[in-house]
């Protein structure tokens, strides 16, 4: 276990919260200042993943594929939005829950019926392919160094919206009085589109970014969203900067674990235990930190309520 | 029964509750009124335990009782009605106050026998509905209710946990004219067995029923005094009665 | 004689007479179905119990199904394959589960307690998963079914069903008696206005507990029945795919009633099999089924045969 070995999953682990990040910025503020639970998150999520796979096949360009997954998820979100989901604003959490829960059924379905079960593999153009070097002195691969300049792009984005532009004042107005906003004379429905538009955008983003590292199969969406709710949990409801918090502790903290653990209990208890222990210890980290996190603020960190 | 000392609560900048004062005599009536915004109902919910203050002390028969959560001042016998009707609409009037009563006989962790018809639960709810008027009601839903029958069920509830301080919370809001008259006839009833705290904007009411006035304003008790002496405070008129009284 | 005991009467009676006709007519696979049908009624049951009557939105019952049927799973392969001690066992871990679970994610509400409650149990999921000796994602064989000192035998599908049948309407039987009781009608009164509740001096957060650990030890003998139903012990038993279909079954058949979870579980269940032999693809139309079912089915369908107790 050495500073290189550790500084790398230390990035690894950046990089993956910052994915988190992106689906939890617009989970947390669909469920701050709409008040609603959207499990089919994740399937927007999973939605960009598969249409950056087939758009980039069908273009044969890197670019053009991404840019109409981001597009194609938009547009299907907001689709569901107006199909689905605006019936469901004003039922309490338990119909919303149930409801979308029959979403992702959908979703997932869908997505086997016209790519199959199986895992699909999403390929990377020449240039996001290689590797670059550390100050550790190890190699690092390029497309993850990416995907951490894009996510915290946009966190740079989202935090200059969220804190310094009128919508982002409507935005944080809703998510700590939504009826306030509202009788300020405020369009609620087109900032409510506005705001799950951007969600699912964000979604799509991570899903597509997502797909040359993780596998794209069905049911992808859940297995994100799980932790998602737990980065959420931690930040609070309604806060982008809870979210960004949340995720890079959770990001790290898993990512960390998952390396470690095993090794570290290993020096402590016997190998053969540790090989037991490690990595279903590892795997509950993150539930326990949320425990903890709940133990001391129910509200978690940074709520808006 | 009730001692407040220095009561303060603070929302950012605004200071609903601002260093209050506040006595209650075993057996009074006394009256809190104040111009909206007064901050009458964050008094109300510090009292009542929904709301903790950020600094000050509430003494309820000689214990401190500023750190308690709101089940436990009900138990000692603190009980409230709410400003807002605050009632069990799935279940009858009957039940809501079954419910109350239930909350003061022994504990509730019995699984097995049915408390629907629990006679020694039943009977006194039978009482304490036919006491505030709404006797010939008992099986109807209180969400079929009207407005100012609930109004009585919520004072019903209060007075069902043998409480030995009644917190009313502008019992008479949202009544016609007839209704609030019935209100208080039942609350005059009250008065010589109770001790009541009665947060009011019905003139009528407070000045026949109470035994103290305090006057709240900006989160402040202006006065303290009789209704008499209430009524010609001329800081008090400036604030709030104006030319009413 | 009141008509909702009439329609229990013969709901009984034609649950009793199933083996023997579906024998006769040579139909076994049926036995197994509905069998199937009355375990899970059970965890729906237990469900129903918190979330119906205490409107705790708990996305994560599936862990103490897991729960129960790793209990027993574990003990047979570990040797241990009598049912006195293992049933005991499978309720007694689900109950300290869901006390540990509980006791904290009671503390919080709303959407809070959902999400709560949904990674809870995808950490007992993974947790199952990464237990490599007994199976890990593939799951376990049940080693041997558990024996009851020759007192029955669960390795007859008749007698098994009998079983399973006599425990649901137990199920059925108790929670009925717990909702009515003081305890009960606190647990609902908390969910129809939780400040009136504190109001006159009832602290809900222990009645919620209380009501959240009962359920959890119902669904996991639930759970133990269901291992030696299925003969077979996966991961998946916890997922919050499972979850999800419990809470259908609850809301399906109308909340807060007697007979919602049981109805709400063979229609479920019946429509998944129709439409299982319909596409392999079958999800892609119960999913907006289910939508639509929320959307507009708001009583359930126990609602429609009877006014919900109130």
């Amino acid at each position: 276990m050495t500073w290189g070995l550790v500084f790398e999953q230390l990035l690894n682990g950046l990089q993956y919260g910052v994915m988190l990040f992106l689906m939890a910025a617009g989970l947390t503020l669909v469920l701050g200042i709409m008040n609603m639970v959207n499990l089919a998150h994740g399937s927007l999520y999973m939605v960009g993943a598969y249409l950056a796979v087939a758009l980039t096949g069908w273009t044969g360009n890197y670019f053009a594929g991404v840019a109409l997954a981001l597009l194609g998820t938009l547009l299907i979100g907001m689709a569901v939005e107006v199909v689905a989901l605006r019936a469901l604003y004003h039922r309490d959490h338990l119909d919303q829950v149930l409801a979308t829960f029959g979403l992702i059924l959908f979703f997932n379905e869908l997505v086997s019926m016209i790519w199959g079960r199986g895992a699909q593999y999403a390929s990377l153009p020449g240039w996001l392919q290689g590797h670059i070097d550390l100050f550790t002195g190890s190699r690092y691969p390029v497309y993850r160094v990416a995907i951490l300049v894009v996510g915290l792009s946009t966190a740079l984005i989202l935090w200059y919206v969220v804190t310094r532009t009128r919508l982002g004042m409507l935005v944080r107005a809703g998510a700590s009085n939504r009826t306030m906003v509202g009788a300020l004379g405020v369009n609620i429905r087109l900032l409510y589109t506005v705001v799950f538009g951007v969600g699912a955008a964000l979604a799509g983003l991570a899903g597509l970014m997502a797909g040359p590292i993780y596998a794209v199969q069905p049911g992808m969406g859940e297995l994100i969203l799980i932790q998602v709710f737990v980065v959420i949990v931690i930040g609070g409801i309604g806060s982008v900067r809870g979210a960004l918090v949340g995720a890079i502790i959770v990001g790290v903290v898993d990512t960390l674990g998952r390396a470690f653990l095993k090794p570290l209990l290993a020096s402590v208890i016997s190998p053969p235990a540790a090989e037991a222990a490690g990595p279903a210890l590892a795997s509950m980290l993150i539930y326990l930190l949320m425990a903890v996190v709940l133990a001391v603020r129910p509200s978690g960190l940074f709520s808006s309520r | 029964m009730l001692e407040v000392r220095g009561l303060t609560k603070r929302f950012g900048a605004l200071r609903a509750s601002d260093g209050i004062d506040f006595d209650v005599a075993e057996g009074e009536t006394h009256a809190v009124i104040g111009p909206n915004g007064a901050g009458k109902t964050t008094f109300i919910s510090q009292l009542a335990g929904n709301l903790r203050p950020d600094s000050g002390s509430v003494r309820f028969a000689g214990a401190d009782i500023t750190a308690l959560p709101a089940p436990r001042r009900a138990r000692l016998g603190l009980a409230r009605s709410f400003q807002i009707t605050s009632v069990y609409p799935d279940f009858s009037a009957l039940h809501n106050v079954a419910l109350a009563i239930q909350a003061h006989s022994g504990h509730s962790f019995r699984f097995w026998r049915d408390a629907r018809s629990d006679p020694s639960l039943l009977h006194r709810a039978k009482n304490v509905l036919h006491e505030v008027g709404l006797g010939g009601r008992s099986q109807v839903l209180a969400a079929n209710l009207a407005h100012g029958e609930q109004r009585q069920l919520e004072v019903a509830m209060a007075l069902a946990t043998r409480p030995r301080l009644l917190l009313l919370d502008e019992p008479m809001a949202g009544m016609g004219a007839e209704e609030s008259q019935r209100m208080i006839a039942l609350l005059a009833s009250l008065k010589r067995r109770h001790t009541i705290i009665l947060v009011e904007h019905d003139m009528d009411a407070v000045f026949r029923l109470a035994d103290r006035i305090s006057v709240l304003v900006y989160g402040r008790v202006i006065a303290t005094d009789t209704p008499e002496k209430i009524r010609r405070n001329e800081e008090v008129r400036q604030a709030y009665l104006g030319s009413e009284a | 004689m009141k008509p909702r005991l009439v329609l229990w009467g013969l709901a009984i009676a034609l649950l009793v007479a199933l083996p023997p006709l579906a024998t006769a007519l040579e139909q076994t696979y049926y036995i197994d179905l509905v069998r199937r049908m009355l375990i899970l009624s059970i965890a729906a049951i237990s469900l129903n119990l918190i979330l119906g009557y205490g409107g705790l939105v708990s996305f994560g019952h599936a862990a103490y199904l897991g729960v129960g049927a790793y209990s027993v799973g574990i003990m047979a392969f570990y040797g241990v394959s009598s049912g006195w001690l293992q049933w005991p066992l499978a309720v007694g871990a689900s109950a300290l589960v869901a006390l540990a679970i509980g006791a904290v994610s009671i503390r919080t509400s709303g959407i809070y307690f959902i999400m709560i409650t949904l990674a809870f149990t995808q950490m007992l999921y993974y947790l199952g998963i990464s237990l490599a000796e007994f199976g890990g994602d593939d799951g376990m064989r049940l080693k041997a079914k558990s024996q009851f000192s020759g007192l029955i035998n669960l390795g007859d599908p008749v007698a098994f069903y009998y079983l399973a049948l006599a425990l649901m309407l137990f199920s059925v039987f108790l929670v009925y008696r717990i909702v009515n009781s003081r305890f009960g009608m606190v647990l609902r009164a908390a969910k129809s206005n939780d400040a009136r509740t504190r109001a006159i001096g009832f602290s809900p957060y222990f009645y919620r507990l209380a009501a959240f650990v009962l359920a959890g030890a119902m669904c996991g003998l639930a759970g133990a029945l269901y291992a030696n139903h299925t003969n077979y012990i996966t991961p998946g038993l916890m997922s919050w795919q499972q979850s999800g279909d419990l809470m259908f079954m609850v809301i399906l058949g109308g909340m807060a009633s007697t007979a919602g979870p049981v109805i709400g579980t063979f229609a479920l269940l019946l429509i998944e099999e129709a439409l299982k032999g319909w596409t392999e693809y079958w999800q892609v139309v119960l999913g907006p089924l289910l939508v639509l079912s929320v959307i507009f089915f708001k009583r359930g369908l126990a609602g429609m045969f009877y006014k919900p107790d109130a």
